[in-house]
């Protein structure tokens, strides 16, 4: 199908979007990657009145940063670049891990981080890294300047967010993981396809226990889920056979999966056992 | 102040590209993708529109050195970009050694989706010359084949791989 009739504007540079942005709120929608965006136009999902394309704006668009402690990704940098970004393998290895099972090589090219954080689909693998990492949100605004939010509270519901309707994610910040264990599973049936569960996580092994651990589910409920009592019984763990019972008791009795279309929450709920199991080895690698 | 009226009359945009390596301006309707404009205005019909929300691959297309999917790229969008269809890449060394592996590996049947399938593995070929099958299969994942023909479609990845790595002297 094709889209319904839009108005479509170039933005000039930051300071041109937000203003747009501020003029016309909801009507409009930055128009990144496109990989989402656009498909739901084709489908008449949506038919904002305004698409403002934000892609020539050079201050979301820097390569990955690295200054002290904190790796810097811009809102524009592209799915692929998470693969070939030596600053990104170096440094962010959950997302170096996490970027070649979103989507597919042609989807990679052009869709962004941004936009896929912003987006926020429950089944999705960034917003699922950025909890499980305890990454910070930087958002931009004409009236509110900037701000930053921690990612647990960015994601609010079902492709609900913290972002205010004339506020754009500029950048997210992660602590560096260079010293972290990284663990990313995900269950689809096709490879690319929405999972029909998985699991991103992070923590600091000191001999056979873990601390700091971050783990959070997607596609299991209706945004990023993190696993806090999952990741508390890991870190009361003393060994990694103990971690994996501990963490999968927890599992058992307290997980919830909501059904999607193709998988039952009884479906979810089994993979996601297997799933966490083999996230745990991942992290005691 | 208004932007969107004073700059965006509804007729359309004008874009400058450069489509097969020729020189195009054009007037285009900021709602309509890549792939119509390709086919439709610039009549390069090697390019197939499958199911125009980015599922299915047929219309990918090289923009900027980059695989994409042409459904899911707005005409308007391309302004000022390098935009290679199939018909422009056949003196590609990469895409002809995979059409002629296509070939000898029977490696289509009605072949909607055979453009799409040689820009996606000329992206994985350029990368890497000695991938394993099961990294061509998870590369193509995005490109529907809609006869199945996927295992001979791997045998060719594999075949122009083989060729190519001969001829730079592997």
């Amino acid at each position: 199908m094709k889209a319904a009739p839009f108005k479509y504007v170039l933005a000039q540079s930051l300071e041109h979007c937000l203003e747009l942005l501020s003029e016309h709120g909801d009507d409009a929608r930055l128009l990144a990657g496109g990989q989402s965006l656009l498909p739901s136009l084709a489908l008449r999902l949506s038919a904002p009145a305004l698409l403002i394309d934000i892609n020539r704006v050079s201050d979301i668009s820097a390569p990955p940063q690295v200054s002290g402690g904190v790796v810097r990704l811009s809102a524009l940098t592209r799915h692929a670049d998470l693969i070939t970004s030596p600053v990104v393998q170096a440094h962010l290895p959950l997302l170096h891990r996490a970027a070649p099972w979103i989507a597919h090589p042609g989807i990679r090219n052009r869709g962004t981080i941004g936009g896929s954080l912003a987006l926020g689909d429950p089944a999705s693998e960034l917003p699922a890294c950025a909890v499980a990492a305890g990454a910070t949100f930087i958002l931009q605004s004409k009236s509110g300047g900037l701000r930053r939010v921690p990612a647990p509270s960015f994601y609010q519901g079902m492709f609900r967010n913290a972002c205010a309707v004339d506020e754009m994610i500029v950048a997210i910040e992660f602590a560096r993981m260079d010293a972290l264990q990284t663990g990313f599973k995900e269950v689809a049936r096709r490879r690319g396809d929405y999972a029909m569960v998985g699991l991103a996580g992070q923590a600091r092994r000191s001999g056979q226990r873990l601390t700091n651990v971050g783990l959070s589910f997607f596609s299991v409920g209706d945004c990023p889920v993190l696993a806090s009592k999952i990741c508390q019984a890991i870190e009361a763990a003393e060994n990694e056979s103990q971690a994996v019972a501990m963490a999968l008791d927890v599992y058992q009795r307290d997980m919830q999966a909501s059904a999607d279309l193709w998988c039952s929450s009884q479906a979810k709920k089994y993979i996601g056992r297997s799933v966490l199991e083999d996230v745990i080895h991942d992290l005691y690698q | 102040m208004t932007f969107i009226n004073d700059q965006v009359p509804d007729t359309g945009l004008n874009i400058k590209l450069q489509v097969n390596g020729q020189p195009v301006h054009a007037q285009v309707s900021v709602r309509q993708h890549l792939g119509d404009f390709l086919r439709e205005s610039q009549g390069f019909k090697g390019t197939h529109i499958g199911c125009e929300h980015g599922v299915c691959g047929a219309c990918t297309v090289r923009v900027d050195g980059r695989a994409v999917r042409s459904c899911l790229t707005l005409a308007v969008q391309a302004d000022a970009a390098q935009v290679f269809t199939i018909e422009g890449l056949s003196d590609d060394p990469v895409v002809r050694a995979l059409q002629n592996s296509f070939v000898r590996c029977h490696a289509m049947q009605c072949g909607f989706c055979t453009a799409g399938m040689l820009l996606t593995a000329a992206e994985l070929l350029q990368a890497q010359l000695d991938p394993s099958r099961d990294e061509v299969r998870e590369y193509l994942s995005g490109n529907y084949c809609r006869c199945t023909g996927y295992e001979s479609i791997v045998n060719a990845v594999m075949d122009a791989a083989q060729t190519l790595r001969k001829a730079r002297g592997e």
